[in-house]
């Protein structure tokens, strides 16, 4: 195969892309278990499917570390045509909260995000470092880099959705934490 | 953030046509719907040297038999201690999904330079294997069993800085800013697992400077694997990937890698035809002193009319000379030159990397042949070696090393 591997432009088959767009970084409906390995091997093939939602999470992760606060990251695409709120977010690993990044006496700090995470219609949200963020108050067991987490984002109609996100190595998302924690801050991973 | 270069209408678009979601590792679904919406906007994309890209999916990995692209990086890492077969399955998942992105022009997942992944340059990384990851894992007995230290050589003056290794990740690319870039992400997601135990950089012509893929020429002028197996033959497929029936040697190769310092200041010292003599070829063509062409075969019997051989049998070319395809080895070799000493002294040389199926059967009978009496020993010194399982490559979605870990 890789002898055949001749350089040239990018380009697929349109049905190999049709496939890979079936394998959208999205669980919808199956509860997962916190930093569980995924299965060895398993790829797209293996994989059961469920009906598009309307909302999906692109390039999920969120931050390694072994105490404490951490965040979790990614694009919320919106495939509806109406607005969609994010009014909370859940983790079997920690106490979540929705959050922002504001400017406060001179510097950049993060709080809740009052009303929740709008998503506008065909639209899409990226949540980052420095940013819009699924905050994790308190992780009661380390998140190691490589480990897959569970997370189940909840919607103003009551809907849910979950999505698993890998832990990565990150120094960077330092944020201080401004209401009712000013002692707080986000740890360098390990 | 890494969703910034996809958030396009017309990419959103891509990821709805597929319809339907998976339950699979958010690994594997995410690489798969970037790469897919990616392809949207590479349309509209000119073709540069920039926008190349090499696969980094598929049952051989990609950086062996590909096409040597103009940068290359070789780092070694040592495992930090204790790390068991499923601390090695999550580092090689997020090395493996680092490597899948960049290797397309996406950045990784928490990619800091976003910006430096959108031109991936035939980017390709190369997992390899050395002794001590089958030992951390347990697995020592699926190693193959011709990846062990090699034997002392007379002609060696190893130095531990430049041996040895637990993994290694080669990074190569025809533009040196993708190089470092990759370097820099995959490092980063590596800490948690390992240290760096050393870093070897090498070059060859850049991409476009001539025309085809012609054999590299090293810094002693020569030209360096006129003798491998053709890219795309069968020759190529016998010398360097293993049949063997356990999946984790399957499609899988052998990497032997030797830093050889080569001294420019005693080379100088030559005449031409001492230095065609050393090697048995001619410097311009790299035809062999019998013949008129490249690819010309030497004939080792011509003698000349003062009853020598026109090949001497001390030269490089009659020492590493191999006939049967299952003896031979591909040479992937770089050039490397560091800052000179105050004095001028060149600080150059090569980074040898010998693919082979068999590290026992391939390179060690050649290797042997060349420190037992090469003319060319007298300019070049083996400063640095390690071996490598080269595993075999993995499907959208799964990993490098799923065969042997998962």
């Amino acid at each position: 195969m890789r002898t055949a591997a001749t350089p040239g432009p990018r380009r697929r088959p349109a049905a190999l892309t049709t496939l890979m767009a079936t394998v959208a970084a999205v669980v919808l409906g199956s509860a997962g278990c916190g930093s569980s390995d995924p299965a060895p091997g398993a790829g797209p093939s293996s994989a059961a499917t469920t009906p598009a939602g309307p909302i999906t999470v692109r390039d999920p992760w969120v931050k390694a570390a072994d105490r404490g606060m951490t965040a979790a990251f990614g694009t919320l695409v919106n495939n509806s045509d109406t607005d969609i709120t994010v009014v909370s977010a859940s983790t079997p690993v920690s106490p979540m909260e929705l959050h922002e990044m504001t400017m406060k006496d001179g510097r950049m700090v993060m709080q809740p995000k009052v009303g929740g995470i709008v998503v506008k219609a065909k639209g899409s949200h990226v949540l980052e470092p420095g940013g819009d963020h699924l905050m994790l108050l308190n992780v009661t067991a380390p998140v190691k880099a490589g480990d897959e987490l569970t997370f189940t984002l909840t919607f103003a109609d009551g809907k849910t959705l979950q999505f698993s996100a890998v832990a990565k190595p990150f120094t960077g998302a330092g944020e201080s934490y401004d209401p009712g924690h000013p002692s707080m801050s986000m740890s360098p991973a390990t | 953030m890494t969703g910034r270069g996809t958030g396009r209408p017309v990419s959103r678009r891509g990821l709805l046509t597929g319809g339907a979601l998976t339950a699979s590792g958010a690994l594997a679904g995410a690489v798969a719907a970037t790469v897919a919406t990616r392809d949207h906007s590479a349309a509209a994309t000119a073709t540069t040297v920039g926008t190349l890209v090499e696969p980094f999916h598929g049952t051989r990995q990609a950086g062996v038999s590909t096409a040597a692209q103009a940068h290359a990086c070789f780092v070694a890492f040592t495992l930090r201690p204790d790390p068991d077969r499923a601390v090695l399955g999550r580092m090689l998942r997020l090395l493996s999904d680092d490597a899948a992105r960049l290797t397309q022009g996406q950045p990784a997942l928490a990619d800091t330079e976003a910006e430096l992944a959108v031109l991936p340059a035939r980017l390709t990384v190369t997992f390899g294997f050395g002794p001590g990851l089958y030992r951390a894992a347990g697995l020592a007995d699926r190693r193959p069993p011709s990846v062990a230290e090699l034997p002392p050589f007379a002609v060696d003056r190893l130095q531990p800085a430049w041996s040895g290794g637990d993994l290694l990740l080669q990074i190569c690319a025809d533009d040196p800013v993708t190089v470092a870039h990759a370097q820099r992400m995959l490092i980063k997601d590596s800490r948690p697992f390992a240290t760096v135990r050393w870093v070897q950089r090498g070059f060859r012509r850049s991409h476009g400077t001539q025309q085809g893929n012609p054999t590299q020429r090293n810094l002693f002028g020569q030209l360096d694997g006129t003798a491998n197996p053709r890219p795309g033959t069968p020759a190529l497929d016998t010398a360097v990937w293993s049949t063997d029936e356990a999946p984790w040697l399957r499609n899988g190769s052998t990497l032997v890698l030797r830093r050889i310092r080569m001294d420019l200041e005693k080379w100088d010292l030559l005449g031409r035809t001492d230095r065609e003599l050393a090697v048995g070829r001619r410097l311009d063509t790299g035809a062999p002193l019998t013949g008129q062409a490249e690819h010309d075969p030497p004939d080792f019997a011509a003698v000349n009319g003062a009853g020598l051989t026109v090949i001497p049998d001390f030269s490089h070319l009659s020492r590493a000379h191999v006939t049967e395809d299952r003896q031979r080895i591909l040479r992937r070799p770089y050039n490397y030159d560091e800052a000179p000493a105050a004095d001028g002294t060149a600080d150059s040389g090569l980074i040898f990397a010998s693919y082979q199926a068999d590290i026992t059967e391939q390179f060690l009978p050649i290797q042997r042949r060349l420190a037992e009496r090469d003319l060319l020993n007298e300019w070049t010194t083996p400063i640095g070696s390690a071996v490598f399982a080269i595993p075999p490559g993995c499907p959208p979605g799964g990993w490098i090393g799923q065969q042997l870990l998962g």
